[in-house]
């Protein structure tokens, strides 16, 4: 990218309860942004990481429906699956779990605060169940393993 | 080992006063009493920070010196860092196809049609 005049994503790992935030200013009105996150055609096209398809199985974007998606890549599919607690006009309440780890499940908060022309600060939280299962999301994203991070730092310290 | 986590880290780093001692120590090494007298806190209290960050792996002390200088592990600090620095890229790059997205959907006249104003590439 030519330009570093994009807005960045801040992160926050909160020390006193298991959750990520993160914040994230877009040029689009929160409808916009609701439209994006609730509409499976739209959603499909963002969500994944690069280089990955997204695949939507079940989408019902409204308070109490649930939903599921399989991202892939080289023959290699990750499921993702939850239910919509409560879609409002400004906020998104849902669940969220790996099914390579069925019992892991994070509450994600998400707000669209209007910062007026246009523009919408993006507020997300996840909080998961164990400060744990929030550091093992936080250092291992989706491509590297966990235990490979945790082994690097294991053998760092072992060293000391 | 095993008991070492990056939680631990997390923890460790959440007291404001500790961050500072960790800067601070990010420039040269420094004895509980120096890192008393720059931060204005009692050796007692330093003495407690310091333990916090030797349990999280974040800070070292030499067993053997009688000044006992505190060590900061850069390579944990450094290690914690880039985690988070990957996982901010990659949720970085999702909000930039989101981006992507979001224009697309204004340009298609749907939803409230607002004026989208693009920045100079290279401003």
């Amino acid at each position: 990218m030519t330009t570093n005049t994009r807005h960045q994503v801040t992160i926050e790992a909160d020390p006193t309860v298991p959750a990520i935030r993160m914040t994230r200013d877009f040029d689009a009105t929160p409808a916009q942004l609701m439209r994006a996150h609730t509409e499976p055609e739209l959603f499909a096209r963002w969500v994944g990481p690069d280089g990955m398809d997204t695949r939507i199985l079940e989408w019902d974007a409204t308070t109490g429906g649930r939903w599921r998606y399989v991202a892939g890549r080289d023959g290699e599919d990750y499921g993702f699956h939850g239910s919509f607690h409560e879609v409002g006009t400004d906020r998104i309440v849902q669940t969220f779990t790996f099914d390579g780890q069925p019992e892991s499940v994070a509450l994600e908060t998400l707000t669209f605060e209007d910062l007026g022309d246009g523009r919408t600060r993006l507020h997300a939280q996840s909080l998961v169940d164990s400060f744990e299962g929030r550091d093992q999301w936080l250092a291992s994203g989706m491509e590297t393993g966990v235990d490979q991070g945790y082994a690097k730092l294991d053998a760092l310290i072992a060293e000391l | 080992m095993d008991d070492v986590k990056l939680s631990k880290v997390f923890a460790a780093l959440a007291d404001p006063r500790r961050r500072d001692m960790v800067a601070r120590l990010a420039t040269s090494d420094a004895t509980v009493g120096e890192l008393s007298e720059s931060h204005d806190v009692s050796v007692q209290a330093v003495s407690k920070h310091v333990k916090v960050l030797v349990d999280a792996g974040l800070v070292s002390q030499s067993r053997d010196a009688q000044r006992r200088p505190c060590h900061l592990e850069a390579e944990v600090f450094d290690l914690m860092t880039k985690w988070i620095e990957r996982y901010r890229q990659q949720a970085q790059a999702r909000y930039e196809r989101l981006d992507a997205v979001l224009a697309d959907m204004a340009d298609g006249g749907h939803a409230t049609p607002t004026r989208h104003i693009q920045r100079g590439a290279a401003s």
